[in-house]
């Protein structure tokens, strides 16, 4: 299968802290891929380098065909990107965000007419279209930002945390979400903390210290691991890494 | 481009969507212009007088009848002894003392010389150069007054009489000179404020990060967030100069057109410093106090309250850095001395390759990829 991102040992040094320590992975198109780690792991500043926020030190990479150390602006066309942070504007509508993303990404107003409908359909949002975001609960906020990071259906999304601070059901609808683009052929990369959300994924990388110590299916990994679910996984691997140093 | 017009529509709605700066950037600077051109005068009336008449004669009489009716001065008490060795400087009450000595009028019916003491309260320098002056051509007057009574005058030969004619500003209306200053200080300072604020706004909301992994340039970026804020300026300048000449009735001698010319280009040096100054700030603070740093640096070196040519050389050196200068320079030469394209046009150019400069730095020096 055609693989959308290709890393062979890519690094970040800040100074002498190596933030990310030579990561080589790959995520085939459609895929669901879960990046997993700590808090502190490295794991943003893995996506920072993927998604052309921050350039690499050392090691190569590429997203969607195109090189993360020369082509970032060109791998900014092809992808979405959702942070964990809300970053649509609160002070615009769901449908004034819409029209600005739509247009930055370069959708033509019918475009960014007919998906925007579309959009408010499939969330079933027509009621607050006119409403300022700010009046928005958090739950359909990250939903909405998830859509509008898809608007331009890119190549691959990389959502950061996209579940942070949500209600189950919601994280449940929002994973109906990411399961619908999937189908469509969209790739999807994805950091969470909820070791039941890694189940959900094609496949998983765990990061260490900087460092992919787990890479494979959740059911590999449990079994590579010795373990009932991703949880004691998870935990083996990052309290594991204590007694590995040795 | 097509992009651009996304870009703008978003920027202009968000500026009109923000209730809290409406105010700010419309009524503030009426408000400013209307309220600060009458109080930055430099127009020094009535003056605080002791007069310590040690004379007691009818000519001390006459000289002090004289300081009783000028507009300028306001006697306070008029003793014929120092009653209190200086006291009322010291309170502030008084700002200028003057002596008039015993033997004053003997001393003058016989030609000898004689001296009045004026203290002043000198802390500040202006008012009180001022006031010194105006105390010495009440003497003048009144010494050639006397002379004249008893036509002395001829005798003592050659007089020379200057007298002023005070071009451009012939009524010597401070507020002909400071209006025009003041109205290129508000819109800098709206200029400078409200860009200054706006990029390191969307890194604190966290919206930069998600405008950095689109595909959006550099340029289209700058200019979208430059541009809205340059129709504010020149909105806010065309305000300011009606009401400057429907309020103040200030006069407009040259052509408008190259205010307004130079004001297109004067605002993106402005516009462009504060985009630097937001780019690299990380928080509202630090930008709003960097920002603060450079304006009052600007006003005091723009000539606006203090003429640059009473500055020492390297001071004088400084302001040709300085964007405010030219522009104040533009319109008070154009407004009050109706100076033509001919005579601003190394203003424009300078004001030019300044623009060109500060535009470019602040594309290069917003980056998408850190």
């Amino acid at each position: 299968m055609e693989k959308i991102i290709e890393s062979t040992e890519l690094t970040k040094t800040f100074g002498d802290f190596t933030a990310v320590n030579k990561i080589t992975f790959d995520v085939k198109k459609g895929e669901i891929f879960g990046f997993l780690g700590a808090n502190g792991a490295g794991k943003s500043t893995a996506m920072r380098m993927l998604t052309g926020l921050l350039s690499p030190t050392s090691g190569a990479a590429t997203v969607a065909g195109y090189d993360v150390f020369t082509e970032q602006e060109k791998i900014k066309k092809n992808i979405g990107y959702m942070s964990q942070k809300f970053s649509l504007y609160n002070d615009l509508t769901l449908m004034e965000n819409i029209t600005f993303y739509g247009g930055i990404y370069g959708l033509s107003n019918t475009q960014i007419k007919e998906r925007g409908e579309k959009l408010i359909e499939r969330l079933d949002l027509g009621n607050i279209k006119k409403k300022l975001l700010k009046e928005v609960p958090l739950g359909w906020k990250q939903k909405i930002a998830f859509s509008v990071a898809t608007l331009h259906n890119p190549k691959v999304v990389f959502l950061d945390e996209p579940t942070g601070g949500v209600d189950p059901i919601t994280r449940r609808q929002f994973w109906e979400m990411i399961y619908e683009k999937a189908d469509q052929g969209m790739t999807v990369f994805v950091t969470t903390h909820y070791m039941d959300e890694a189940e959900y994924c094609h496949r998983i990388s765990m990061m260490v210290h900087g460092e992919i110590h787990g890479y494979g299916t959740p059911k590999e990994l449990k079994k590579e691991f010795n373990a009932q679910n991703m949880d004691e996984v998870f935990i083996h691997l990052a309290r594991g890494d204590q007694y590995n140093l040795k | 481009m097509k992009r651009f017009k996304f870009i703008l529509q978003k920027e202009f709605k968000q500026i009109f969507r923000d209730k809290g700066m409406l105010p700010i950037i419309f009524l503030m600077p009426i408000m400013q212009l209307m309220v600060l051109s009458f109080a930055a005068t430099f127009d020094v009336h009535n003056i605080n007088m002791e007069i310590i008449d040690k004379d007691q004669s009818s000519l001390s009489q006459q000289l002090i009848s004289k300081y009783a009716s000028s507009s300028y001065f306001n006697i306070l008490q008029n003793t014929p002894y120092d009653a209190d060795n200086g006291e009322s400087l010291q309170t502030g009450e008084a700002v200028i003392i003057l002596e008039i000595p015993q033997d004053f009028e003997k001393n003058i019916i016989h030609h000898q010389p004689t001296q009045l003491s004026a203290k002043v309260d000198a802390i500040d320098g202006m008012s009180a150069g001022v006031s010194v002056n105006y105390a010495q051509s009440i003497i003048r007057d009144f010494q050639d007054n006397y002379l004249q009574e008893k036509g002395l005058l001829l005798k003592n030969g050659l007089k020379i009489n200057i007298s002023n004619l005070n071009w451009y500003n012939n009524s010597l209306n401070y507020k002909f000179y400071m209006v025009p200053g003041l109205l290129v200080l508000l819109v800098s300072m709206i200029g400078i404020f409200l860009t200054s604020m706006n990029i390191v706004k969307e890194k604190e909301i966290g919206t930069i990060e998600q405008l950095n992994v689109t595909p959006i340039t550099k340029a289209e970026f700058i200019i979208g967030k430059l541009f809205p804020f340059w129709c504010i300026g020149m909105f806010v300048l065309s305000l300011g100069l009606s009401i400057a000449k429907l309020v103040f009735d200030i006069p407009i001698q040259g052509p408008l057109s190259i205010v307004f010319a130079f004001a297109m280009i004067y605002l993106l040096v402005v516009l462009g410093l504060g985009l630097i100054i937001s780019t690299l700030s990380d928080t509202q603070q630090q930008s709003m106090f960097i920002a603060w740093f450079f304006m009052i640096v600007f006003v005091l070196l723009s000539g606006l309250f203090t003429p640059i040519e009473n500055m020492p050389g390297w001071a004088q050196d400084l302001t040709l850095l300085n964007p405010v200068r030219y522009f104040i320079e533009i319109m008070r030469n154009v407004l009050l001395k109706g100076a033509s394209w001919a005579d601003v046009k190394m203003n424009f150019f300078i004001i030019g390759i300044y623009g060109i400069i500060i535009n470019a730095l602040a594309v290069l020096l917003y980056r998408k990829t850190n």
